[in-house]
């Protein structure tokens, strides 16, 4: 979809009147919401995959995530009004506005900016008044997705973290810090908060040289879980990293760590904490939806398994059933766009009974909690007139999320192909990444929403047609294999320049076909040059950095227009309820 | 024991880069035995097993369990354990269906041995599926697992 500011003012014109009425009732009704009845006798709340964006933002949800197999139709995937039919949300309501692309410029217009963490903060301070048995539990991808973040390193959200009374995380994209920074955050500078991670271990190589770990017995590097009495009752906190960090971003930068998915160690955790009389047992986990409700089946003893990564905000909770009993598994969304709240009743020993509610942050909504407020503008006072840079206005609305490119993520292969002088360019499918609405500046702030990661060379490459392929085969596959083990958990790469068809039911090898550039087909056997970035392995400091880039390109187009992502032709999905057709 | 320090002294004392538990390893008969070489360099998994086991067949068994990543943090050095249950065991043999010398590691026990487990670090050019195979009391039993190397790069 793609609209001039003109055209754009008027849909928002037409909407107007009712418009204000409605928005009148919903701000009242949405406020009511935030008061949600008490339950049980202790409470979890969770949020996930902040990306460190400390200010409100929009967001836009995908109208791509498609389910292959048993996960076809299933939470999380499904899309648009597919979504809003599964959980029965009214269409046009604030709540369709949270969970989906519908109608984006004009919701984004009516209900305003998400997240934001003084907003959260009011909403946990409220919560928390009323609960005064809880546990905030961040799922991780906090210290990175920010120019701040990366500037200082992570250390705005950990001090954020701290104000807003986090208790327990485990992580991801911190891992990009490297070794040692990690080490110096979660030792020095993140305690009270706690950094559970029970499937990293030290590498071989790195225990016979007799570099530090959390356990030398079980060579694990971090603490596994975390044993915490609420309201009497002795609950279990074991937290579970994303397990293919070492695959989906650089090793070289945390070489002595060897991660994976692990869950025979997680069952003997999970069994480890009922010998010790844990009566509530919970996976504060970042797997990924997909790989949270196959582990849910395999693993038993868990009443909770509170999962991010894959950036899905589910409003109920997936009820799996396995040999011990039910496990629930509860997803929390981006970008401090939601909060879940699991209330739980606990009695004879076990979970008898739950309340959930995954509350979207308005940011219309929430008061601004001051001390946070004041928190975040101290941060950003340094950066303030980078931040504020405008490189360009755009007149399309720029996101990035969905199984194949968005309209940013266009911008940024256009830049690379045209400033580097490329026939063909990748960019990651990171599914991090705020969403720009059409009259509004692109600021520095908003690029390196986009790019803002501590591997961010821009590089140019000779790949034969054949490797092109081989590549594009292997991304498919991280996204699309069957058995959710095998996935990755980011989308499928932006591709500028070539294009092509894809059946993601296909197995690896055969779903892509029909790829052409410039109208003519990939030759296998040709050299291409191919611009990319993000590269896993280490680059030369003389690259430029991808902001330089597309920092370059913005200044020079002025105004970015009828921008068209390039999605490739995708078969045998029109009945997915994980598509939605724009 | 502190698991460092027991590494440490596997590492020293490990003149072959295996270990070898449960099982009755007799450095002898190891010593002894003749290098494989027709299975080491077959260029097919059935011309392997037939150098090696004298045959291709073998039965899929839940007493050979087999231990990987799913997703190969780094394909040169993929760490695999494998392990049995089933008495008198022979051999253990670990094949990588895809790599172009398929046969990769092997173990020959000696005779009598109940159970056994061997674990190594392999090496795999492709996403394969890793089969291993244990001869006992004169059968070749068979687990497997594909174990995947990925470019890697665009999660999250």
């Amino acid at each position: 979809m793609s609209l001039t500011r003109r055209e754009f003012m008027r849909l928002l014109a037409a909407a107007s009147a009712a418009g204000m009425a409605v928005n009148g009732r919903s701000a009242s009704a949405q406020a009511t919401d935030y008061d949600v009845p008490t339950f049980g006798n202790l409470s979890l709340l969770h949020f996930t995959d902040c990306h460190a964006q400390l200010m409100p933002v929009h967001f836009r949800e995908p109208n791509f995530n498609i389910g292959i197999g048993k996960a076809f139709g299933q939470p999380p995937h499904v899309v648009g009004e597919r979504f809003l039919e599964y959980f029965s949300i009214p269409a046009g309501s604030a709540n369709a506005y949270a969970y989906t692309c519908l109608d984006f410029e004009v919701a984004a217009q009516k209900y305003g900016k998400v997240g934001g963490f003084a907003h959260l903060a009011t909403l946990v301070k409220r919560l928390r008044a009323s609960r005064p048995n809880s546990l905030l539990l961040d799922g991780g991808d906090t210290w990175q997705g920010s120019a701040t973040s990366l500037w200082t390193k992570g250390q705005d959200m950990v001090d954020a973290c701290k104000l807003l009374g986090v208790d327990i995380m485990t992580g991801h994209w911190e891992f990009t810090y490297g070794m040692d920074r990690v080490r110096e955050i979660i030792e020095r500078e993140l305690p009270p908060i706690e950094f559970l991670a029970q499937n990293i271990m030290l590498t071989e190589d790195a225990s016979f040289d007799g570099k530090p770990a959390f356990d030398e017995d079980s060579g694990r590097v971090f603490k596994p879980y975390s044993m915490r009495e609420m309201n009497g009752i002795p609950v279990a906190i074991i937290g579970q990293a994303f397990p293919y960090t070492t695959l989906a971003n650089p090793r070289y930068m945390i070489e002595d760590w060897s991660f994976g998915i692990r869950d025979e160690q997680c069952q003997a955790m999970v069994d480890e904490v009922r010998a010790k009389g844990a009566q509530v047992v919970v996976v504060l986990s970042h797997n990924g939806m997909d790989v949270d409700l196959k582990m849910a089946t395999r693993v038993t003893g868990i009443d909770v398994i509170l999962g991010g990564h894959t950036h899905d905000g589910i409003p109920k909770p997936s009820v799996i059933s396995n040999a011990g009993g039910r496990t629930l598994v509860v997803n929390s969304g981006s970008n401090s766009k939601f909060l879940s709240v699991m209330d739980l009743d606990v009695r004879d020993g076990r979970v008898a009974d739950y309340r959930f509610r995954l509350l979207p942050i308005f940011a219309n909504l929430l008061p601004a909690d001051p001390e946070m407020a004041m928190l975040i503008e101290g941060a950003r006072e340094p950066f303030k007139q980078q931040l504020d840079t405008v490189l360009a206005t755009t007149e399309t609305t720029l996101y990035r999320r969905g199984n194949f490119s968005g309209t940013f993520d266009q911008v940024i292969v256009d830049a690379l192909i045209e400033v580097r002088g490329a026939d063909i360019a990748f960019s990651p499918g990171f599914r991090w990444g705020t969403s720009v609405l059409p009259g509004d500046p692109i600021t520095v702030e908003r690029l390196m929403d986009q790019t803002g990661i501590t591997y961010a060379k821009s590089t140019l490459v000779e790949m034969s047609g054949e490797t092109i392929k081989l590549v594009l085969e292997d991304i498919a596959d991280n996204l699309f294999n069957a058995d959710p083990y095998y996935q990755m958990g980011g989308d499928m790469v932006r591709v500028g320049g070539l294009r092509y068809a894809i059946d993601p039911t296909a197995p690896i090898g055969e779903r892509l076909s029909a790829l052409e550039l410039n109208g003519k087909p990939l030759d296998p056997s040709h050299i291409y040059k191919v611009a990319g970035w993000a590269s896993v392995n280490p680059q030369p400091d003389e690259l430029p950095d991808i902001w330089d880039v597309v920092g370059e390109y913005l200044r020079d187009r002025k105004v970015i227009r009828d921008v068209v992502a390039n999605v490739p032709r995708v078969k045998g999905i029109s009945n997915n309820p994980g598509y939605l057709a724009l | 024991m502190k698991r460092r320090i027991f590494l440490k002294g596997s590492m020293a004392a490990g003149a072959i880069a295996v270990a070898a538990g449960a099982g009755l390893l007799a450095p002898a008969r190891v010593l002894a035995a003749t290098w494989p070489k027709a299975a080491f360099t077959a260029k097919s998994e059935a011309d392997a097993l037939n150098a090696f086991f004298g045959s291709a067949d073998a039965q899929d068994s839940g007493d050979v369990t087999l231990k990987a990543p799913l997703q190969a943090e780094n394909g040169a050095v993929v760490p695999i354990k494998v392990s049995t249950s089933l008495a008198d065991v022979e051999a253990i043999a670990v094949v990588v269906a895809k790599n172009p010398s398929p046969f990769v590691t092997s173990l020959q026990m000696a005779a009598g041995s109940a159970g056994g487990m061997f674990s190594a670090r392999i090496k795999m050019g492709q996403t394969s599926p890793v089969n291993c195979y244990v001869k006992a009391g004169g059968k070749v039993y068979k687990t497997s697992q594909e174990i995947k190397v990925t470019v890697g790069g665009c999660g999250g």
